[in-house]
């Protein structure tokens, strides 16, 4: 936060409890990998351009599938990244996890050896579990039978074995925890690191990874009925729009390294990226009840407890549930709080489809890039309706910005609705 | 039939990877295999593997004394040999 606004809106006066600057929750390294670009700054480059990874699925063969696009990470090869020990025992999800922890790690200059053992927490999302490796093991179990299951079924299907794997490999003893809290998972992990920085952990490894493409986890997602069956890459996904069908699923990780901004100051941190601001966390009743959704709360919320006001906030990074409905109603919740038109409105994962316990987790890094570099990515093949439905969503190229607050939206299957404002650190 | 220590090795690396310390092709008949850096669950792995291959029932096997690669090989061609004679 700069002074302007800790003077208008001093943190004394707002949240629970006051946040010095010293205390601050920043993130100091920051890695993805998503459908169109492994590693930040292939991912950037890309997202920066408006170049989609969403693609025919050609991981197995979906002819026989209604969902026909998918955004796949092409040319990751775990055994370039991961010890071969871990391999045979990790899904897919888990590997994204450790690779983009590594390369998060590497970004921060943080070598968690130099910290005594308890210093060190990871919390991470995850919304589907390790779909692909429980696939393999079911196929074992009924084509062979039970002794041909492996043991590694035991764990490696978990939600929480990202977080365990990852405390293992870095030696990460601090306490840890993961969430499934479906698609806001990636937010919701981040507030979790800003408690646990809180209650004196020095550092935290925060985010979210699934990888959800694969024959089981697809047909799981298809239970819901919200996934697209557009066959077009260019047009499957499209939030905002009059053609919207619902979403394509994506597999990704995105990892965070947060830390108080007085310790990563003292350690001369090489980037500060910028600080978690503002958290909040919204359920919706049940829509027999006829009550409204609360996006727009979860917002509020969220800036509240930053300090800040609507017109503090410079760019809105939206969920984009490409369905009429909740399209509907997320842009009713930004028309509500800013008024139509009156802020910039980020659909980076039109690029990378919905990646579910990573989605939210890539938005926040997304956002902290838009206010690093000063521009806002594009939205890509939607749009339609975004101008009626009262919102500036920026299309066809980047938009420069100076942005000081960014606010970050996602909802979940079910009810999830979770808002992070992140704030530039001058 | 006899069970060796290059079998061991193929399954080993099959199934819980190169080891994270040492290398698997140099001596490491008396090392441990907490000590080459595979776990118990590696070994549960290791031991379900060598049922599916050569019929050694992994349930009955004594994990707490089977801390070697050469007392696994040893181990596995025991009971190899007991099913032999009985035969």
């Amino acid at each position: 936060m700069n002074a302007e606004h800790r003077t208008a809106h001093g943190p004394a006066a707002t949240g629970p409890r006051a946040v010095t600057d010293d205390e601050l929750p920043v993130v100091t390294g920051v890695s993805v990998a998503a459908p169109n670009g492994l590693g930040t700054e292939d991912f950037w480059t890309a997202t920066r351009k408006g170049v989609s990874g969403l693609g025919p699925i050609t991981r197995f063969d979906a002819s026989s599938y209604p969902v026909r696009v998918a955004g796949e990470i092409d040319g990751f090869e775990a055994r370039e990244h991961i010890p071969s020990r871990l391999l045979p025992a990790t899904d897919r999800a888990t590997q994204l996890s450790l690779a983009t922890t590594e390369w998060a790690l590497h970004d921060a200059d943080l070598d968690p050896a130099a910290f005594e053992e308890f210093a060190g927490s990871v919390v991470t999302a995850n919304a589907v579990g390790g779909v692909e490796f429980i696939q393999r093991e079911l196929q074992s179990l009924w084509s062979k039978g039970p002794r041909y299951v492996t043991a590694y079924m035991s764990y490696a299907w978990f939600y929480g074995v990202n977080t365990g794997q990852v405390s293992i490999r870095h030696q990460l003893k601090g306490p840890s925890g993961v969430v499934v809290t479906g698609q806001v998972g990636g937010i919701d992990a981040l507030a979790q690191a800003r408690r646990r920085l809180r209650s004196g952990q020095r550092f935290v490894v925060a985010g979210g990874a699934d990888a959800p493409v694969c024959p089981y986890g697809l047909t799981a997602a298809m239970t819901a009925g919200n996934l697209s069956t557009g066959a077009d890459p260019a047009t499957a996904y499209a939030p905002f729009d009059g053609s919207a069908r619902g979403h394509v699923p994506g597999e990704g990780s995105a990892m965070m390294i947060v830390e108080p901004l007085g310790a990563a100051r003292e350690r001369g941190a090489r980037n500060i990226y910028g600080a978690i601001t503002g958290y909040g966390s919204t359920f919706d009743p049940h829509p027999a009840t006829g009550q409204p959704p609360t996006l727009a709360r979860a917002a509020r919320i969220a800036l509240d407890d930053a300090g800040l006001a609507p017109q503090d906030i410079g760019a809105v990074f939206a969920d984009g549930a490409a369905e009429a409905g909740a399209d509907r109603a997320e842009a009713a919740a930004i028309v509500d709080l800013f008024g139509p038109g009156r802020v910039p409105v980020a659909l980076p994962k039109t690029m990378t489809g919905r990646m579910y316990g990573a989605g939210a987790a890539a938005d926040v890094v997304s956002a902290l890039l838009a206010i690093r570099d000063g521009e806002i990515p594009p939205a890509v093949g939607t749009g339609g309706l975004a101008e009626e439905l009262g919102l500036d969503l920026v299309l066809g190229g980047p938009r420069p910005a100076a942005l000081d607050h960014v606010l970050v939206l996602a909802r979940g299957d079910g009810g999830f609705n979770s808002a992070a404002v992140v704030s530039r650190v001058s | 039939m006899t069970f060796t220590l290059g079998g061991l090795r193929t399954i080993l690396r099959d199934c819980a990877g190169e080891p994270e310390n040492g290398d698997l092709d140099g001596d490491v008949a008396t090392l441990t295999f907490e000590d080459l850096g595979y776990d118990s669950i590696a070994l549960l792995e290791t031991l379900s593997r060598i049922e599916q291959e050569l019929g050694v029932a992994a349930d009955e096997a004594p994990m707490d004394e089977l801390t070697t690669p050469q007392a696994l090989v040893d181990y596995v061609n025991g009971q190899l040999a007991r099913v032999t004679a009985a035969a």
